[in-house]
């Protein structure tokens, strides 16, 4: 994979939402820890696909962008989750949207690490924050969710995602969740912050 | 036990950092990451974190911070344009995270261009 990690993955797929004029993109990740199994799923409202597009798409030498011919994020996520024993797959209708859908098996060793997903969300909110973005994070049954209209609602306005310290504060507190999440939930957060 | 934090705490945040939209009127300075599939593979994301870092340490609020798409320079990302009122409009190409102190020290805050990181100017 030439991307780093999921992380920068998840950034270019959620992209390609946006080069697809979604208004909404879902990024949504499931993590089953008995499983050894983490599934991403991206998806998005925009103009989609037709059944000609889609099935070339994972090809390295396809794109629809006009200013460099050669298309790299979805053969790269592709290659990452076919990789580690995964599968991927991407589910496509013109007009309605797209949804990439990529699965990973943690304990294969060439699975790739997750990276730094709060560095991934904010550059979204900062990038467009003219879209309503949708993350969630579920580890066995629990969740954490980030809607992008709700953080827009406590702002006010949603040129203030690109205030520095709003999205400083946004990543420390996006950390903070995927901590506890990671932890077990908050009462076993707490306990380990007091030891 | 430390607090933790809650979403409702941002609402003070975006207060404290209010001065944002009153510098805006007078024209402020716009700094644009390039962030295509070729910039993300290069760094940009680790670069756009650092530029954010940067201004929130030394708290300089009148910049706003924008993405963009690949705009066919794919060999120079990370691709960083700093545009500030009534100046060209400057790319640097090949920035390093190491390279963004430099860029906010000199180029936003003195005024003067990182010449040896330049790749383009436009008038």
């Amino acid at each position: 994979m030439m991307l780093e990690d999921l992380s920068h993955s998840i950034l270019d797929i959620a992209e390609n939402a946006v080069n697809a004029e979604a208004t909404k993109i879902v990024i949504e990740i499931a993590e089953k820890l008995d499983e050894n199994k983490i599934t991403l799923i991206v998806s998005d409202n925009g103009k989609g696909m037709d059944e000609d597009l889609l099935s070339r798409v994972s090809d390295p030498f396809v794109t629809s962008r006009k200013t460099r011919r050669v298309g790299l994020g979805i053969p790269f996520l592709r290659q990452a989750a076919e990789g580690c024993g995964g599968f991927f797959e991407i589910r496509s209708s013109p007009g309605k949207g797209t949804s990439v859908m990529a699965s990973f098996c943690t304990d294969h060793i060439d699975c790739p690490p997750m990276g730094d997903l709060a560095a991934t969300l904010i550059t979204l909110l900062l990038g467009w924050p003219d879209k309503r973005w949708i993350f969630r994070y579920k580890i066995n049954g629990r969740q954490f969710e980030l809607d992008s209209d709700e953080i827009v609602k406590v702002l006010g306005d949603r040129e203030s995602l690109r205030s520095c310290e709003v999205a400083a504060w946004l990543k420390g507190w996006i950390d903070e969740n995927l901590s506890i999440l990671r932890l077990g939930g908050s009462d076993q957060y707490a306990q380990d912050k007091k030891s | 036990m430390p607090k933790i934090r809650n979403l409702e705490d941002l609402r003070k945040v975006k207060e404290s950092a209010k001065d944002l939209t009153a510098a805006r009127s007078g024209g402020r300075t716009h700094i644009i990451v390039g962030m295509g599939t070729c910039g993300i593979a290069a760094g940009a994301r680790e670069v756009m974190t650092a530029i954010l870092a940067e201004l929130e340490k030394r708290g300089i609020k009148d910049v706003a911070v924008e993405t963009t798409g690949c705009i066919g320079m794919c060999q120079f990302e990370p691709l960083v344009d700093v545009i500030r009122p009534g100046e060209p409009r400057i790319t640097y190409g090949n920035v390093s995270p190491e390279d963004v102190p430099r860029i906010v020290a000199e180029h936003l805050i003195n005024g003067n261009v990182v010449a040896d990181k330049v790749i383009g100017r436009t008038d």
